[in-house]
């Protein structure tokens, strides 16, 4: 625990960096959700770090973490759903086919 | 009982009602719906005279009829013995007259219009008489006018006919306006219109400095009405109209209702030293002149309506020279001898098919009940005693010759010999000699003609006796309401002078006429320029021509032109101008307002197409967008 704050925060910005790029970047659909997966986690680790560290109420943080790793499940859940739905009608799961609401 | 006099105008006014509403259904009964509302007019009429001569105090009624402002017009009745007497020569005059027009009428087709007419005019003129109001007695005088000119105008399919009806209501119009502005005037100057507060009104506003003037254009009225110089030129033409309209309107009783202004509104006149002459030297001339015109008129009506102008003027003489019961009683006796003499004429027209005396002759023979009614007429107006024109006429130069002015006296008198030279030349070329046109196979009129004639002519015999010395002048001790008592003295010398007048020149038309025409001829190369004057009416209708009408018609033809160039122009232009600018406005809204809307239109839809090429539905492209932005608002947000 003698890790200073800004390697964590460091760390955690390459995170969330890699999982935007991978949001806007990858051409697979799965890809994409691992991405969302990354930012999500980039979060948690700033949520914990804050809390162990400059918090006066540490536990706030830790339950917040909780609930955005459910939310990711969730989110990762219905995110799968679809892509099988349009993987069903494609027969792709690349992000360039998937323009459903085009104009 | 006095409240029946409101009930005299009724009776002829129901008739015309029926008459012109459902003139197809009673056809020929019209004359005897007429003829009744007539005789009823008459009963309620008599009694109501015989009060008024009895009881010797004039009998009145009234109600409020229109309050304007705070003025209430109180329109009722007035018999007083003036009243009374033209009471009686209406309703007996024009009962006569309706009988005769029911026989002179029968093959008319607009037989039920005609006695509509005459009904409406018997209505106007009771109404006229027993008015109590000067404004009452405007109104019916309209009336008459309006009636006057329908039944001038009553055969509308002759153009001649119609000019005539217009001539005459325009130039009755003229004095009628004249008479209109007069009653303005009087009411300013003395507060009232009643004939009852005349009298006091008039004495207690003498000094009023309209009143003179008020005066002068009521005589106005009369000049128009009573068709006296300088307006006397429509009476000649309105014979256009069917001859027993002619008697009843047009000399017995329509036109005596100037004379009858006149009488009613004396206590006005009389006021005024500097109006009667006006009014007895108007009188005077028209009287001349309309004889020295009647003198060479060869149509046998415009003889009569001549001799009826120069009448009138001989009342209004009278009136003007102070003698208002002369004046009344020539009235009444003129509208007996003068409706004869017309409604012989008329048979005589009936019998022959002609109005022109030159072509008649020799019809005593055949015409005998006409003839014998006509000459007894003609004696009469002549001034033959003892018959009626004699003592009215006598009357009247009475009055000329005690007014000290030997002019009138002078000019009257000639009057009288011409009156009975005009007269007599009509009757010896109409009745005696030979037939001058082989042509014309004369027959006598029926027994519903004839009646009237001979009950006329026993009228005209014997309505001048009231006036007489026999009856002690009743008649005017009458009129003048039992005040003054009989100052009248005979003056022999004037009587005698008036029937030698008269006889003189029946003598002369008898020895000029006797043998024909040939005399006469030759007279009037003798005395061509007067000929030629008498013989073109003294070129009034010329001198009126050239003097109103063509100015008239040149201003006329001046502003039409005016109108159609100037005004129509302008409206035209207004028109023209608002349709160009109407397509002006048509393309500004075509291309400026449309063009925007639907520029805005045609924006919106390229803008669109421009702008959802941004909707690429690639999740991805969104998050781009969206990361950007939020990188943005950092960078914004940290400076």
């Amino acid at each position: 625990m003698s890790l200073p704050l800004e390697h964590y925060l460091i760390f955690s910005l390459l995170l969330l960096s890699l999982g935007i790029f991978g949001v806007l970047a990858r051409r697979n659909a799965i890809g994409v959700l691992i991405a969302i997966e990354l930012i999500l986690n980039a979060v948690n680790l700033n949520l914990v770090v804050f809390s162990r560290t400059v918090s006066s109420t540490p536990e706030t943080g830790q339950i917040f973490a909780f609930f955005v790793i459910a939310l990711a499940a969730a989110g990762a859940a219905v995110g799968l759903a679809i892509v099988m739905a349009i993987y069903r009608s494609r027969k792709s799961v690349q992000m360039q086919e998937f323009n459903l609401m085009k104009w | 009982m006095a409240d029946l006099a409101y009930w005299i105008p009724v009776g002829p006014f129901l008739a015309f009602g029926i008459n012109i509403l459902f003139g197809k259904q009673v056809k020929h009964k019209a004359a005897l719906i007429s003829i009744a509302a007539s005789v009823l007019s008459c009963l309620l009429a008599w009694p109501l005279m015989y009060r008024v001569a009895s009881e010797g105090h004039a009998l009145t009624g009234d109600f409020v009829w229109l309050t304007l402002g705070n003025h209430p017009l109180h329109f009722g009745y007035l018999i007083d013995p003036l009243a009374a007497t033209l009471l009686l020569v209406v309703t007996l005059v024009g009962t006569l007259i309706q009988i005769y027009a029911a026989g002179y009428m029968h093959d008319e087709a607009r037989f039920s219009r005609f006695f509509a007419f005459v009904s409406l005019f018997m209505a106007a003129m009771l109404t006229l008489v027993i008015a109590n109001h000067y404004l009452l007695f405007f109104m019916s005088w309209e009336v008459m006018g309006l009636c006057s000119y329908l039944l001038i105008g009553f055969y509308t399919e002759k153009d001649s006919a119609a000019n005539a009806s217009k001539k005459a209501f325009m130039t009755t119009r003229i004095g009628d306006v004249g008479f209109f502005l007069g009653l303005l005037t009087l009411h300013v100057a003395i507060g009232t219109l009643n004939f009852n507060e005349l009298h006091e009104a008039v004495h207690l506003n003498a000094g009023h400095a309209l009143l003179p003037m008020a005066a002068l254009l009521i005589f106005c009225g009369t000049i128009g009405k009573s068709a006296q110089f300088p307006l006397h030129v429509w009476l000649p033409d309105a014979m256009e109209g069917p001859t027993p309209v002619s008697a009843l309107i047009h000399a017995a009783t329509m036109v005596a209702a100037g004379v009858y202004l006149v009488a009613r509104s004396f206590v006005l006149l009389e006021v005024f030293p500097q109006v009667m002459p006006v009014i007895a030297v108007t009188g005077t001339i028209t009287a001349f002149m309309a004889a020295f015109i009647a003198l060479t008129a060869t149509d046998i009506k415009k003889v009569l309506a001549y001799s009826t102008i120069s009448q009138l003027g001989y009342m209004v003489a009278a009136m003007g020279l102070g003698s208002m019961m002369a004046g009344m009683f020539h009235l009444t006796t003129h509208a007996f001898f003068k409706a004869l003499l017309f409604l012989g004429a008329g048979s005589v027209i009936h019998g022959t098919g002609t109005q022109d005396i030159r072509e008649m002759g020799g019809l005593f023979g055949k015409m005998k009940s006409t003839a014998i009614t006509f000459l007894i007429a003609s004696l009469a107006i002549a001034g033959v005693p003892p018959l009626a024109g004699f003592w009215s006429k006598d009357e009247i130069l009475l009055a000329a010759h005690d007014s000290g002015n030997p002019y009138i006296y002078f000019i009257l008198s000639l009057t009288a010999f011409m009156t009975a030279f005009y007269m007599f030349r009509l009757f010896i070329l109409t009745f005696l000699g030979k037939p001058r046109n082989p042509h014309i196979h004369a027959h006598e009129s029926p027994a519903l003609m004839t009646g009237p004639l001979w009950v006329l002519a026993a009228g005209s015999v014997l309505i001048g006796l009231p006036g007489s010395p026999w009856m002690h002048h009743w008649f005017q001790n009458f009129l003048a309401g039992g005040h003054h008592a009989s100052e009248h003295v005979v003056n022999l010398r004037v009587m005698g002078m008036s029937v030698g007048i008269g006889l003189a020149g029946i003598l002369l038309a008898v020895v000029i006429y006797a043998r024909g025409l040939g005399m006469a001829e030759r007279l009037a190369r003798a005395l061509r320029p007067f000929h030629t004057a008498s013989i073109n009416k003294l070129w009034f209708d010329e001198f009126y021509d050239i003097v109103f009408i063509r100015p008239f018609k040149a201003v006329a033809r001046l502003l039409f032109r005016f109108d159609q160039q100037v005004v129509d122009g302008l409206v035209n232009g207004a028109g023209r101008g608002t349709g160009g600018l109407s397509r002006l406005h048509q393309l500004f809204d075509q291309y400026v307002i449309d063009g925007l809307v639907n520029f805005t239109g045609y924006f919106t839809q390229w803008w669109s197409a421009v702008i959802r090429r941004a909707q690429t539905g690639l999740v991805q492209n969104y998050l781009l967008i969206v990361f950007s932005g939020v990188i943005l608002l950092l960078y914004f947000g940290m400076h």
